[in-house]
Formats: structure tokens, sequence, C-alpha cells
């Protein structure tokens, strides 16, 4: 089954064209990866799934609903799908536990014992259970990301969206980070996943799809496309990347 | 006690103080009065005037929703300028006499007024600087797990601007505490008033306003040093992103510096 369908999206800022005429389709389950040089549009394409950047034209239609259908519905829409982001954005004023209890219980109106229960599971099992009380603040990278992504799980998403989970990390956080991600993906969510790790990208994913320059070039099953891509484009990026 | 007013002038200072003391006091109460009831009433104008100023506009509201998004900014624009770009004794003698119809107010009212309305214009920019001093991460992250305007806003950015702020709105009370005394020309009996009633009766100007200086001193003193003392309590500052509270209070901050 399809759960989200991207057709023909355009989107420019001013004068600069950042996305043109992108079509993708997520199958449930599928974890798809986005790589693609550095100013592509991956990230605009990203935050147009949910709605943080506003696109021109073309639909995005979620589980067979056009996304944009009401505007009442955004909010609604985005609990739907979860967003990790490279600069982890936690709340700052928080603790671990309120970053991931304040969704619940503000949007979703769970009653609070409800939602600190299942705040805890999560970060038990992003492994972040004994700082459920400590500020935000005073984590490192990756505990701050692994909170990140125990807050999103928090809302019981349909799709978790990652951009670039790692690349603000130091390089000993990074594994750390991936492994949660990796488990995630054993457990068969469906995921989009923007990253410049491409060993990564090739292990964990259904399908990889590379970006230049605001369309996708080259799509398909990572094992063919690491080992063989047809495209002389995807060629020169991933003999950049993959030694 | 002395009886005689001694001819020095810290003597003199001392007479005058044991001799007009409840004057003075009555002016001091006066005076912390109006700043505490002005610097509390203006936070929670800047607070509403300072969040409709900083309202986003969405490409995807509608026309109308737009049109009063850019009206209301417009308005409480006019009103920040006006009130920022014109002296407070100015706007104390004009809304005192133009409204004394409409209300039918005491000088101490009035006074209290014009205070308020001239600190919600300096509050309404600190609140709007600390919502933008935000990282906008933040905002995108609130809106990311579903969270309306009003949720994104009372939970996630108003506490964390609020906190990063606190320096300037305090600033704002000590320096009302010292501008109070631009209402005299309306016939507030606050400290400065109080001060040149004294003056008036001693014909000893210098050693009466040594006095009246030595109050105000000791009034923002022990403020300034309360408020230091919340301010680490609340463990300043908050790291959010890449702005600092420092920044948005160096640019933004205060009304008058403290001179
Ligand atoms: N808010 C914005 N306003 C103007 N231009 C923008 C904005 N956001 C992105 N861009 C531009 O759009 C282009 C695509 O940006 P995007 O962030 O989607 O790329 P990316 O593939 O995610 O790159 P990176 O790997 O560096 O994250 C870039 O040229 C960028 O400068
Ligand atoms: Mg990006």
């Amino acid at each position: 089954m399809n759960i989200i369908e991207i057709e023909h999206l355009s989107k420019r800022f001013d004068k600069l064209e950042v996305l043109k005429d992108i079509s993708l389709t997520i199958r449930e389950g599928e974890v798809v990866s986005l790589i693609g040089a550095s100013g592509s549009g991956k990230s605009t394409l990203l935050r147009c799934v949910n709605l943080l950047e506003v696109y021109d034209q073309g639909t995005i239609r979620f589980e067979g609903q056009d996304i944009r259908g009401n505007i009442k519905g955004i909010n609604a829409y985005r609990t739907h799908v979860g967003m990790i982001f490279q600069s982890f954005n936690l709340f700052n004023h928080m603790s671990v536990l309120e970053n991931c209890t304040i969704g619940q219980t503000q949007v979703l109106k769970r009653p609070k014992d409800e939602a600190v229960k299942l705040a805890l599971s999560f970060l038990t099992k992003v492994g972040m259970e004994s700082f459920a009380d400590a500020p935000v603040t005073k984590l490192s990278g990756g505990q701050k990301q692994r909170v990140a992504i125990a807050r999103a799980l928090c809302m019981e998403p349909r799709v978790l969206l990652f951009d670039e989970p790692t690349s603000a990390l130091d390089p000993e956080m990074v594994g750390e980070v991936l492994q949660v991600i990796r488990s995630l993906a054993d457990e068969g969510r469906t995921m989009i996943i923007v990253t410049h790790e491409m060993d990564f990208a090739k292990e964990v994913s259904d399908r990889v799809v590379f970006m230049d320059q605001g369309v996708i070039v080259e799509e398909g099953d990572p094992a063919l496309l690491f080992t063989s891509p047809t495209v002389q484009r995807t060629k020169d990026f991933l003999s950049r990347y993959l030694r | 006690m002395l009886t005689k007013l001694p001819s020095d002038l810290f003597g003199g200072a001392l007479y005058i103080l044991q001799k007009y003391g409840p004057l003075f006091w009555a002016g001091t109460k006066t005076t912390l009065l109006i700043a505490l009831t002005g610097t509390i009433i203006g936070l929670f104008i800047g607070l509403g005037v300072g969040i409709l100023r900083s309202l986003p506009e969405s490409s995807m509201d509608n026309k109308f929703k737009t049109f009063l998004i850019r009206l209301v900014k417009l308005v409480s624009g006019i009103y920040v300028e006006v009130f920022r770009g014109t002296p407070m004794m100015v706007q104390a003698m004009f809304l005192f006499y133009a409204l004394r119809p409409v209300f039918h107010w005491t000088k101490l009212v009035a006074g209290m007024f014009v205070v308020s309305v001239n600190t919600g214009a300096y509050m309404a920019e600190i609140v709007r600087a600390g919502i933008q001093s935000l990282d906008k991460g933040q905002n995108e992250a609130a809106r990311s797990i579903g969270m309306n305007n009003f949720q994104t806003m009372r939970h996630v950015v108003l506490p964390q601007a609020i906190r990063n702020a606190f320096p300037a709105i305090g600033n704002e009370f000590v320096v009302n505490i010292k501008d109070t005394s631009v209402l005299n020309v309306i016939g507030v009996t606050e400290l400065y008033f109080q001060t040149t009633s004294v003056a008036g009766i001693t014909y000893r100007v210098q050693d009466t306003f040594l006095v009246s200086a030595i109050i105000y001193l000791i009034l923002t003193y022990s403020t300034t040093t309360i408020l230091k003392i919340i301010e680490r309590k609340m463990n300043m500052p908050v790291q959010s992103g890449p702005s600092s509270t420092s920044t948005a209070f160096l640019v933004f901050g205060n009304k008058r510096e403290e001179r």
C-alpha cells in the first residue's frame, strides 16, 4: 500500500527553483534514503512532506488524501509524520520526559499518566530512560538526537522523516543514533532518511533516491544503485562519496 | 534630634530627612506603587502586543486572515512607535488632560495609566525581540508534532522568550522607578514632586535633592540586586540556538539605558 504519493512537486524560493517536478511514492513499511549533493533540495522535499515548507505546484497525498485538502487538518496530519531534525530542536526549557509528553498531552489530549508511560517506553527503546528528568541542555549530541527520536515516536506517527540525523554529531556519537534508526527499520516502520552516510543508506534502506539540482536523477535498490548506477551524474556523485 | 538646619550639605540633608521624612516616605511609596503597577501592566500589554507583532504570515491563510494580521500589526506598530518616540512627560500631559473628561481620573490613576501604556510599548519590543531571538527550529519542532499556533506560542516559544528577555524586562522596572519622576508635571505626588515641595519649604535645594538622590539610588540598587538573584535562580541564560540572551538584550533590550 502506498502511504505517501508525491506528484509533480515544484517549489521555488524566489528565483531559485529548488524542486522541479518531483514524483515519488513511498510504500508502507518502506525505508527510503534520499541522497544527493548539498543544495540539491533533499531537505526542502522532506519539509514539504510535513508542510513545514509550502510547495508551489503538485500534490502530496497521505494515505490517499491530499495533505493540503483542508487547512484545519494540517496539525492532525503532522502528528502522523514524525520529523527528526539535523539540529535536534529539542525544547530547551523542558526535561527529557517533558519533551516527550508535551505533544501527547497538548495535541493528542492524552491523560498525563498515559503519556508518561508511553514516553518512558520510547525513552527505554532509545536507551535514554535514565535521563528522563534531566534537562535536555545537559545532554550530548547523540543523546539529544535519541531523545528527539523518542519525542517523534511518542506521537505514534505512521511515517518518520529524518533530515540528516547524524550530520551535527561528533563522529563517536554517530553510531548510537544509527543503531536506533536501524532498530526502527527492523520494526518495519516507514521512513524517509536524508543522509550523507552512504554505508548506512546502503545497509538500512529498501530504496535509494538520488537527487541533483531539484530533480530525482535515479532511484532503485541500494545494492544496484550503489554498485552500478546507470546515470553519469549518479556515478560522479557516488565516486566522490564511496571509495 | 537637631533643632536648627546645619549649614553644611550632609548635615543639612540629614536634618531635612529627619524633619520631612514622612513627606519623602509618602513620595517613595507612590513612586514604587506607580513603577510596580506600571511595569506589571506594561508587561501584560507588551506580551499581547509583542505576540501580535510576531504573528506569522502564512501564504496558506486566506485573504481575510492575512488582511486582519497586517492590520493588527500596523496598529500595534503605530502604538509602539508613538510611545517610544515621544517623551513620557509629553505623553503624561497630553493623556491626562485629553482623557480626563472620559475617565474622570485622579492624578495617581492617570500616572499609573501613562507609565503602563508607555512601558507596554517598550515591553512589546522586548517580547518581540525575545521571540525572534529564539532559534526557528524550536517553532518547527513544535509544528512538526502537530501543535497549532497558540500551543506553540504558549508551550514552546513564550516560556523561552520570556526567560531570555528577563534581564530586559527587569530593567524596565528599574527605569520606571526613575522615570516616574516626570509625572510631577501632572502633579502626581511621587518622590520627585515631594522633593520639590520640601525644597520649597527649606530653600535648600542641594541638600533636599541629595536626600532624594540617595533614596532613588537605594531603590534602584536594591531592585537590581533582587533581579540579579532571580536571574541566577532562573539559571540564565538558556542556550537555545545561535542567538543568545545577551545579544537580544543588547540589541533591543533597554528602554533608556541606565545612565
Ligand atoms: N528558506 C529558504 N530560502 C531561500 N532559499 C532556500 C531556503 N531553504 C533552502 N534554500 C535553498 O534551496 C536549495 C536547496 O536547499 P535544501 O536545504 O533543500 O538542500 P539539501 O539538499 O538539503 O542540502 P544539504 O545537504 O546542504 O542539507 C539550496 O540552494 C538552498 O540554499
Ligand atoms: Mg538539507
